[in-house]
């Protein structure tokens, strides 16, 4: 590893990154509002109310435009796997087959049969059965989510798998311990929470740009009422998923835990700094170290997050880079020494196994895997050991901007589900603009939290074993930008094509009743 | 006399394949019907499925086809030679 190609690492990097996000932008709405419509389609065949079938039916095309643009947008992170990232994929290949394989027939399925049910089965197929399709695309939709969500959390915490020296390749050792991993299933089950939220300020932002233009009040205000609850029942989900998440970060991810707090010496009884702006420090900027300008903080508050006990010990950065004898923890040097040492003796066994020499294959091997847990840090050994610290302020930032964006969108669900219940939301233009506007800021949080994520366990593609330098092909890093361009124009077209058709539709609005259908809504609501 | 019962038993079990035979095509129908009727009743749908296609077309016959080979495997035959290959990528 001596001749890095930097802009290779970081094109593909780039690439990734780019791809990923722009499919992020379609894949929340889809588990969101899947079940909401389900839910709104729920009381149309509790109440037999003409108008929460008009309602399901408008939110049933938005649920579609999203689901078409937005299908098929992963597979491209696929294609990257096996060019761009080749030496990864050949790592994880038997990691990842099974939840991938398992995802795509889930998938098949799920898009030939129920979907179509859902959008062609009206009035061709029972109510009950078009509803039971509408709440299995709502489960299969979030399943099909589990199995990549599951290869993810398997690469943030490596369970379950053994690498095989002679064929370079993890193998999966127990299934259940991949897919029950506590990363993996906090992971999910943080990630479709924070879909649930966002589907509800989508909701919640187009009804309230109804009732701006004083059309559909009715309608507005019933889609209204079903995101907010929806959206209060989930956010409370996203806390507690939250909370878990940090626990297992502080546990599994240690460095992306004291990054995303800036906690460079690490102390007793830790403060979480609730809101904070960072200061770089000239002297210290090699050691990635950050001071605050401002901060605000809860004492104890980071200690009890972590560990469940104010007084817990949290470690820094500073402790994780060059070790702390007292908390146990070695050394990035030390860790540096023993993953060489790995990678010399997976090399070491190759050679011998190649030369037919047994007893120093069986040496070789067991030196490999003594050392194997430090695999990853033996590339870094002989370089700067601060450049397994991952970007501090993006992490910093991202996490908090996530946070508070989720409070408001907390209090949001709140005051608008309370409006809607005393019949006051058309009058509070104030707080339907402030609804109207955060469908973006949805968006926005959703993507910080895979940046906090993702960027904050850099340079890891799989946690302590493959860094983003030995993953990457040796292939041309030209050939990467051009595909990184051509990809940054495909999906901003889509983006465009979405967001043209979406709001056509949008205001286009709901199909009208029917006189009679208008009748019986107006009986049943008497 | 067995001639006669094996004779009613072939055409008996000639009627319920025939029959099988249409009740599957009836079936068949229904479904060709189902989606048949349902996309052509599509308004947005329409517009959505030109842009799946286009997308599809260029991701599978121009990004896949020219800009996304597999690394190892258009540059190795075996699954040996790839897993020396990463092996000699990892450890150099």
């Amino acid at each position: 590893m001596e001749n890095i190609d930097f802009s290779l690492v970081d094109w593909s990097r780039a690439q990734f990154a780019l791809t990923a996000m722009y499919h992020w932008l379609f894949v929340p709405l889809t588990l969101g509002l899947s079940f909401i419509i389900a839910f709104m389609e729920t009381l149309y065949v509790r109440t037999g109310d003409p108008e929460w079938k008009r309602i399901t039916k408008y939110w049933m095309t938005i649920f579609g435009i999203n689901f078409a643009i937005g299908v098929a947008t992963g597979i491209i992170l696929e294609f990257e796997f096996g060019t761009n990232w080749s030496n990864y994929s050949w790592f994880v290949g038997d990691i990842f087959g099974a939840p991938l394989a398992i995802e795509g027939i889930m998938a098949f399925f799920l898009e030939s049969t129920f979907i179509a049910v859902m959008f062609f089965g009206w009035n061709k197929v029972s109510k009950k059965f078009h509803l039971l399709s509408t709440w299995l695309v709502a489960f299969g939709s979030n399943l099909s989510a589990l199995w990549i969500l599951v290869a993810n959390g398997w690469m943030q915490y490596p369970a379950g798998m053994k690498f095989n020296p002679d064929t370079a390749r993890n193998e999966m050792v127990n299934f259940w311990e991949v897919l029950f991993s506590p990363v993996a299933i906090n992971k999910f089950l943080h990630t479709i929470s924070s879909g649930y939220v966002l589907a509800s300020v989508f909701v919640i932002g187009i009804g309230a740009w109804y009732l701006l233009k004083n059309r559909e009040i009715h309608f507005a205000k019933r889609s209204i009422l079903v995101a907010s609850v929806f959206g209060l029942i989930t956010t409370a989900f996203v806390i507690l998923t939250g909370d878990g998440s940090a626990r297992n970060m502080a546990k599994y991810q240690p460095m992306k835990f004291a990054a995303m707090e800036n906690l460079y010496v690490g102390q007793q009884n830790a403060p979480l700094v609730a809101i904070g702006i960072l200061k770089t420090d000239e002297l210290e900027r090699s050691h990635k170290k950050q001071d605050f300008r401002f901060t605000i903080e809860i004492p104890n508050m980071l200690s009890y997050m972590a560990f469940l006990d104010p007084n817990a010990y949290v470690p820094g950065i500073k402790d994780l880079v060059h070790g702390n004898p007292e908390h146990h923890i070695i050394s990035y040097q030390e860790r540096g020494e023993k993953g060489k040492i790995a990678i010399q003796s997976l090399a070491a066994y190759k050679n011998a196994r190649k030369a037919g020499n047994d007893t120093l294959a069986k040496a070789a091997l067991a030196s490999f895997e003594a050392n194997y847990a430090n695999f990853g840090y033996g590339y870094y050994a002989g370089r700067d050991v601060h450049e397994l610290i991952p970007s501090v302020p993006t992490t910093f930032y991202s996490f908090r901007i996530m946070v508070g964006l989720g409070i408001h969108f907390g209090a949001l669900f709140l005051v608008v589900f309370l409006l809607t219940m005393r019949n006051k939301i058309e009058k509070k233009r104030f707080i339907l603009y402030t609804a109207l506007w955060s469908i973006p800021l949805a968006y926005i949080a959703s993507e910080l939290g895979w940046v906090v994520a993702e960027a904050g366990r850099q340079p890891w593609v799989i946690q302590d074993i493959l860094p983003t330098i030995a993953a990457v092909s040796q292939i041309s890093s030209a050939s990467v930008q051009l595909t990184f361009w051509m990809f940054f124009l495909l999906f901003t077209g889509l983006l465009i094509a979405e967001i043209r058709i979406m709001t056509t539709q949008i205001r286009k609005g709901p199909e009208p009743l029917s006189p009679d259908a208008k009748k019986i809504t107006k009986d049943l609501n008497h | 006399m067995m001639l006669t019962i094996w004779r009613a038993a072939i055409i008996n079990a000639v009627i319920d394949i025939k029959r099988m035979g249409k009740q599957m095509k009836y079936v068949l129908h229904n479904i060709f019907q189902f989606y048949y009727q349902g996309f052509k009743g599509m308004t947005v749908g329409r517009k959505l499925w030109i842009i799946i296609l286009v997308k599809l077309a260029i991701l599978y016959l121009v990004l896949k086809l020219f800009f996304f080979p597999d690394f190892l495997k258009s540059n190795f035959k075996t699954d040996e030679q790839r897993s020396n290959h990463v092996i000699e990528q990892l450890t150099k």
